[in-house]
């Protein structure tokens, strides 16, 4: 019941935010929610893998990158007029959203299943350390690549279109990435009640249960970090646009942490309360930053206080609900 | 003498020097009930797991209705139809009790990636799922959180899925680990009843149970099977006696 409130409320809150923005004069804070959604929908992707897989990824900064460096990437090329590649075939460069954005998805779906393959073969620490591992190897092949800013980053030179309407301003992109949280978290609330949702939870409390009932434990954990990563691609997408800049930073360790971070202070396995982890972290960095160079001192230990204390995070203080237990 | 369902042939597994089964055979022929009784440390919980494929066998084989699955894994031989109840029990403690058995069911008809229909609405598994509780004197307590069951409970709902997984061969190590004496006796009633549909290797302590259901009882001791045969012979078998038995049958 109050889950059912609490959901309502802040997509309330998130629908009326660009109409209370405008009435303000504050219409440049669209841009910082934009931010956060994107941010959010990134979190509510990787507590797929961590809150209901059980799998820590220490590499989810290598999908948001891949994805956005595929956006940035492909609207680079359409302003130079350039071809992303020449042979054997010519792929040129695009704005259109409709291409750039599932490309994102696809890149960062791909990087996540060879990597997921190779990684899910271990457990525990091994796999946060593999996971980190494959996501630094990502990180330093972008900084290895001049033509796209190594580690100047990449300046995007215009933003996607949609079905041919630009986005211009902060609004279209605001309603853009409000709508692809919104279906994500609607698709992953109903897989993870479904067959697969229950093999995956299963699998997370009892390995060895789960192998003696004959399910395909490994199978099932790729298809979801997998799915996970091509999701944070396309969080990637909307950070490109959103920053008109895409920096290698996002693909760094630091950003694979603050996500974690995210959907830990949210509530893992709860997919809404990474999004309410994701907006209240950034929030607080914005605000504290805002006060004292010195923002990381007051913010670290309130952080760790939060999850010494409420185990569930966030969405637990919001609705007294646990995560998947 | 009908093929056997499941066949263990000279199967040993060393832990460094130390032979926890060396060189077993034993046949499980369909709808008997086959006891393997022994000492702790005899190396029954070790033939178990070998015919689980949660441990490979340093050699022997282990033949699944004719075929050799001695290189398959635990999940690829339960998908085959071996299934198994565990010593220490082995539940998924988050999930609701029914959601438990429905994940058998579910693992047995290997689908397992539908993704819009609620698990608990799917009505194929969600029969096997509920027939299997009901089996098992469970169907009162199929919403609760599979961690607030009594320990007697916990055991009554290894052996719901266990049967929600309808296997061709039953695993059972030591089912009444634990129980006290009104639920051993439910849980051998109840394992009666299943004598004759499913072939069942028994591994138990508790010797009632054990003469109570067995057709075949097979005695382990140091790894080695020192007799099988029927429970009247085994009764009689000197070095059993010796070895085991003794107590039991003299007191």
């Amino acid at each position: 019941m109050r889950e059912r409130v609490a959901v309502l409320a802040v997509a309330v809150l998130l629908i009326a935010a660009p109409f209370v923005l405008e009435a303000l004069d504050e219409a440049f804070l669209l841009s910082v929610l934009t931010r956060m959604l994107a941010y959010a929908l990134a979190a509510a992707a990787l507590d797929l893998v961590l809150g209901y897989g059980g799998m820590v990824s220490f590499g989810h900064g290598a999908f948001l990158g891949t994805g956005a460096y595929v956006a940035g990437v492909l609207l680079h090329h359409r302003a130079e007029a350039t071809p992303v590649i020449a042979s054997p075939f010519r792929i040129g460069g695009t704005a259109e959203g409709l291409v750039a954005w599932p490309a994102a998805a696809a890149a960062s779906g791909l990087l996540a299943l060879a990597i997921g393959a190779v990684s899910l073969r271990t457990r525990g620490v091994h796999f946060i350390m593999i996971t980190l591992a494959f996501a630094q190897m990502v990180f330093f092949l972008v900084l290895a690549l001049p033509q796209y800013g190594g580690t100047d980053g990449l300046m995007v030179p215009d933003r996607n279109v949609l079905a041919g309407f630009p986005l211009r301003g902060d609004a279209p992109l605001y309603w853009v990435a409000l709508v692809l949280v919104a279906l994500f978290l609607a698709v992953a609330r109903t897989a993870m009640a479904a067959r697969f949702g229950l093999a995956l939870r299963g699998a997370r409390m009892n390995e060895r249960r789960a192998l003696a009932l004959g399910l395909p434990v490994y199978r099932l954990r790729l298809a979801a970090f997998t799915l996970s990563g091509a999701v944070t691609g396309l969080a990637g997408a909307i950070l490109a646009n959103q920053a008109s800049f895409v920096s290698p930073d996002l693909l760094s360790w630091q950003r694979s942490g603050e996500l974690l971070v995210m959907v830990i202070l949210g509530g893992k396995g709860t997919l809404f309360g990474p999004v309410l982890g994701a907006i209240f972290l950034l929030a607080a960095e914005e605000e504290l930053a805002a006060l004292t160079e010195h923002w990381m001192l007051i913010l670290g230990p309130a952080l760790l206080l939060l999850v010494l204390f409420s185990r569930g995070g966030l969405w637990r203080l919001v609705t007294g609900r646990c995560g998947d237990a | 003498m009908p093929e056997p369902v499941l066949e263990a042939r000279g199967l040993t597994r060393r832990f460094g020097a130390l032979a926890a089964a060396e060189d077993i055979s034993l046949a499980l022929r369909p709808g008997e009930c086959h006891a393997v009784i022994g000492p702790n440390g005899a190396g029954k919980s070790t033939l178990v797991a070998m015919l689980a494929g949660e441990q490979r066998p340093d050699s022997g084989t282990v033949l699944l209705g004719g075929e050799d699955v001695t290189r398959l894994g635990a999940a690829a031989r339960a998908r085959l139809g071996i299934a198994r109840s565990f010593q220490i029990t082995q539940l998924c403690r988050g999930l609701s009790v029914r959601e438990n058995v429905l994940l058998a069911a579910q693992g047995a008809s290997g689908r397992s990636f539908g993704l819009l229909r609620p698990a608990g609405r799917d009505p194929a598994r969600g029969g096997v799922a509920d027939a299997a509780l009901t089996a098992a004197g469970l169907a009162a307590r199929a919403a609760l959180p599979a961690a607030l069951l009594s320990h007697g409970e916990q055991r009554q709902l290894e052996l719901a899925i266990a049967l929600a997984q309808a296997p061709r061969a039953l695993l059972l190590d030591e089912p009444a680990a634990g129980l006290g004496p009104a639920e051993t006796e439910a849980l051998a009633a109840r394992l009666g009843a299943l004598k004759g549909q499913v072939a069942m290797l028994l591994v138990e302590h508790d010797m009632d149970t054990v003469f109570a259901l067995a057709d075949r009882i097979t005695v382990l001791a140091e790894g080695r099977v020192i007799a099988s045969a029927t429970p009247e012979a085994i009764r009689a078998d000197r070095r059993v006696r010796e070895a085991y038995l003794g107590d039991v049958v003299d007191g």
